[in-house]
């Protein structure tokens, strides 16, 4: 069939607005169907990542489920913003218990299910990443062992904002949080520490692991459907930006979210039993600098003069990353759009086939 | 041979046999002795399909234990873990989350002492941990109580809404042999009524479960577990009553007295010690002593108007228990004053039984015998058979100052036990 390709420039930022896409592609919040998941009226701040994060993930779960879905959720912002009794902002069966169980209760509802037969519904956990990285770790990765049957999501914004804002494993080295403040000599939080929980899923070898950021709706909507066409434990690590506890302007939110992975800090990639099958590539590669310098928990690496050796440390990391995960491929690759070879493959519609480079199809 | 007759039976495995017979949905254990025989029983008879359709989650840890329960039970399904002292410690985050949520899980408690000095063997110092949890506990004397009270706890968990906790003394009652009769399915049918949850996870018909409240509802929340409780005191002695029409034999209750209703001293504990009790008050009753016995049954609920009922015409009212609060004195002594409030009934706390020390007829006998000539003086909370020269070796080595090591293990050298050496 003959066709024109169509050249995906206009918005500048590689994201493709949704009138050029078909209506099957359009992002799930495009439609006037969606589930809204997790309603208006909740108190998150503004410019809140984990809430953009968990009305994404959540409504995509929702249409790839059918509406047939159970949530489980851990204590954190994510809780208390959108439970404050008697209200609730959430439109689908969801329950909190604990800081560090969401995991185990959401295999408790997977169980359940299996019993009582009803594989129809699904089941997502959620939680930031104090409550998957620190203190539900133990569950999670007891979860991942054994392959319940299980999408567990974390909303990570690098430490722990509800409590107000102190360090997590997730927390990045030279970030101020309120027990890493830049005194004496210590850059923020500490180098060498932190554990990478995307990494530490595909070690556990489960059906599927994936990592998105806010900035990308389409993709972190693109992994959810692939996570809900598979059975057994699967992992999603969103990053999600936070004003208050980044010191960044609300209205960063989308653009912090973009520059970390187009600097390297955050890679985004997808991986299946073990494997990375898919990284997404970097499109314009930007110096940790251009990350750093819009927000407040790094203004002591500028300010009152420019700290050249950490900003350089954490140029490393970048680097590093880029180098590990093969995220600069070669420019055909990058007209590739993130969860591009997911929504293709399934709708084998006239885009631009995905570069050979790094990228696996999923299917 | 057919179930529902006497069989020669361990305790873990009547327990298995017992609670695959209320047809639990979800089990979600983790391994701990004196545990562990109840859970491999389990595990069986799901692997082998008798019990279907129930899926038995190995979790890593307690704590997932019973969160696995908490979603399970949320989600409509039946859900039951087993677990012993440490273990209940490491969920204890979890049991009153289950409670506040108003989850009906059942557990079996297999009593085993609490670390540090770490020790497997049986005492009731785990489950008094945990009496204000917001659970419901239930001790058994025997293994037929064991076994049965597992059938009562399911149907009260379900009718009231809350999580129900059946104690049975670690190794005394678990590992014990001793004849059973396990309940026919049938009857446990006709006894236990599928569940019906009061919430649960509907996709058709979404509830949030576990907002936050705060001050505005907290208290009203945490009254109406109090008064679901409370409403269990009137529940518990008639679903005992029914089990006994469907049974034909008795369990549960909230107290039972033994030789009590005219005694002037009557001996008061829970769980397995009783039997030992009895023993002794029938050698004392042939002395001409009268003594009796009061069994609590049903710890938490407290029944403080059963306790008061059937101690009140006492002079004298010992109680033996194997647990204590640390730096204040006896925990069912504390609660049996409180029901004795007012009367002229002199109370004397006893522990015994710590870490498995065997509590024999001889010093019970003993003990009673200082009671009934008033050598002992009921102000103090004292210990049955406790070694004061191993005590206060301990404490001169303590007050020569320097570095005189660890408690536990200058102790068992002491005793023989760890072998000599200098520091």
């Amino acid at each position: 069939m003959p066709y024109q390709q169509l050249r995906y420039y206009q918005a500048g930022t590689f994201v493709v607005g949704n009138r050029l896409l078909p209506p099957e592609q359009r992002s799930v919040q495009a439609r006037m169907d969606r589930s809204n998941t997790l309603t208006c009226g909740h108190r998150a701040c503004r410019g809140c990542g984990e809430a953009l994060g968990a009305r994404y993930a959540l409504d995509a779960a929702m249409r790839a489920t059918k509406g047939q879905m159970i949530a489980a959720n851990a204590t954190g912002c994510l809780e208390v913003f959108s439970t404050p009794f008697p209200e609730s902002s959430w439109q689908l069966p969801w329950i909190h218990s604990l800081f560090g169980n969401a995991p185990a209760v959401a295999s408790g509802v997977a169980a359940a299910l299996r019993a009582k037969g009803r594989s129809d519904i699904r089941v997502v956990g959620q939680a930031g990443d104090g409550g998957t990285v620190d203190i539900g770790f133990a569950c999670l990765s007891g979860t991942f062992e054994r392959n319940d049957d299980v999408l567990f999501i974390c909303y990570d914004n690098e430490a722990y904002m509800n409590t107000g804002v102190q360090r997590s494993a997730a927390t990045p080295p030279a970030a101020r949080t309120a027990n890493t403040k830049p005194l004496e000599g210590h850059p923020g939080n500490e180098f060498g520490q932190g554990k990478n929980v995307p990494l530490i899923a595909i070690a556990h070898e489960i059906p599927y692991v994936a990592t998105a950021t806010v900035a990308e709706p389409r993709d972190l909507e693109a992994k959810v459907e692939r996570a809900m066409e598979l059975r057994g434990a699967r992992y999603i690590h969103v990053f999600v930006p936070c004003p208050l506890g980044w010191g960044s302007a609300p209205h960063d939110t989308i653009r912090l979210a973009r520059l970390v992975k187009e600097c390297g800090l955050f890679p985004v990639l997808e991986a299946e039993r073990g494997e990375v099958t898919s990284v997404s590539n970097i499109r314009r590669r930007v110096p940790v600098e251009e990350y750093l310098k819009l927000q407040g928990r790094y203004a002591h690496l500028f300010e009152p003069e420019r700290d050249d050796e950490v900003i350089g440390r954490l140029q490393e990391i970048a680097d590093r990353n880029v180098e590990r995960f093969g995220l600069l491929a070669d420019p055909e690759d990058a007209r590739t759009l993130p969860g591009e070879a997911t929504a293709q493959a399934r709708v084998d519609l006239p885009l631009p086939s995905p570069g050979s480079g790094n990228g696996k199809e999923a299917s | 041979m057919p179930s529902g007759s006497l069989e020669q039976l361990e305790g873990s495995a009547a327990v298995a046999r017992t609670v695959a017979g209320c047809r639990p949905e979800v089990i979600a254990a983790y391994p701990i002795s004196p545990q562990t025989h109840i859970v491999e029983g389990l595990s069986d008879l799901v692997r082998t399909g008798e019990l279907a359709p129930c899926e038995y989650l190995m979790v890593e840890s307690e704590f997932a234990a019973m969160s696995a329960c908490i979603g399970a039970s949320a989600t409509g399904a039946r859900a039951y873990t087993a677990t012993a002292s440490q273990g209940l410690l490491y969920m204890a985050e979890a049991l009153y989350n289950a409670s506040g949520l108003g989850l009906p899980i059942v557990m079996t408690l297999a009593n085993r002492a609490i670390g540090a000095p770490i020790n497997i063997w049986n005492d009731h110092s785990d489950s008094m941990s945990q009496r204000d949890s917001g659970w419901v506990q239930l001790y058994a004397e025997t293994n037929q109580e064991a076994a049965d009270l597992h059938v009562q706890a399911f149907r009260l968990a379900e009718e009231i809404s809350l999580p129900v906790m059946v104690c049975m003394d670690g190794f005394i009652l678990t590992h014990a042999y001793e004849e059973v009769d396990v309940p026919r399915p049938e009857q446990v049918d006709e006894f236990l009524p599928a569940f019906a949850p009061r919430q649960v996870l509907d996709p058709d018909d979404p509830v949030t479960i576990g907002a936050m409240v705060g001050p505005e509802a907290f208290t009203e929340v945490k009254y109406l577990m109090h008064a679901k409780q409370m409403q269990a005191l009137d529940l518990i002695p008639r679903i005992a009553a029914e089990f006994a029409e469907t049974f034909d034999r008795e369990a549960g209750g909230l107290v039972r007295g033994y030789r009590a209703d005219d005694a002037e001293t009557i001996v008061v504990a829970l769980g397995s010690v009783l039997g030992t009790i009895e023993d002794v008050v029938d050698e004392l009753r042939a002395d001409g002593v009268s003594i009796g016995a009061l069994g609590v049954k049903c710890f938490r609920p407290y029944p403080l108007e059963e306790v008061r009922e059937a101690l009140g015409g006492a002079e004298r009212v010992v109680v033996l228990e194997k647990a204590f609060a640390v730096g204040a004195g006896g925990i069912v002594g504390q609660n049996v004053r409180l029901a004795l409030a007012g009367l002229p009934v002199t109370v004397y706390d006893v522990v015994a039984g710590l870490g498995g020390r065997p509590i024999t007829a001889k010093s019970l006998a003993g003990l009673l015998g200082d009671v009934l000539s008033d050598r002992l003086d009921p102000r103090p909370l004292h210990f049955l058979d406790l070694d004061r020269e191993l005590v206060e070796r301990e404490l001169e080595r303590q007050h020569a100052g320097g570095r005189p090591g660890p408690h536990a293990e200058n102790m068992l050298r002491d005793l023989g036990i760890v072998a000599a050496r200098s520091h």
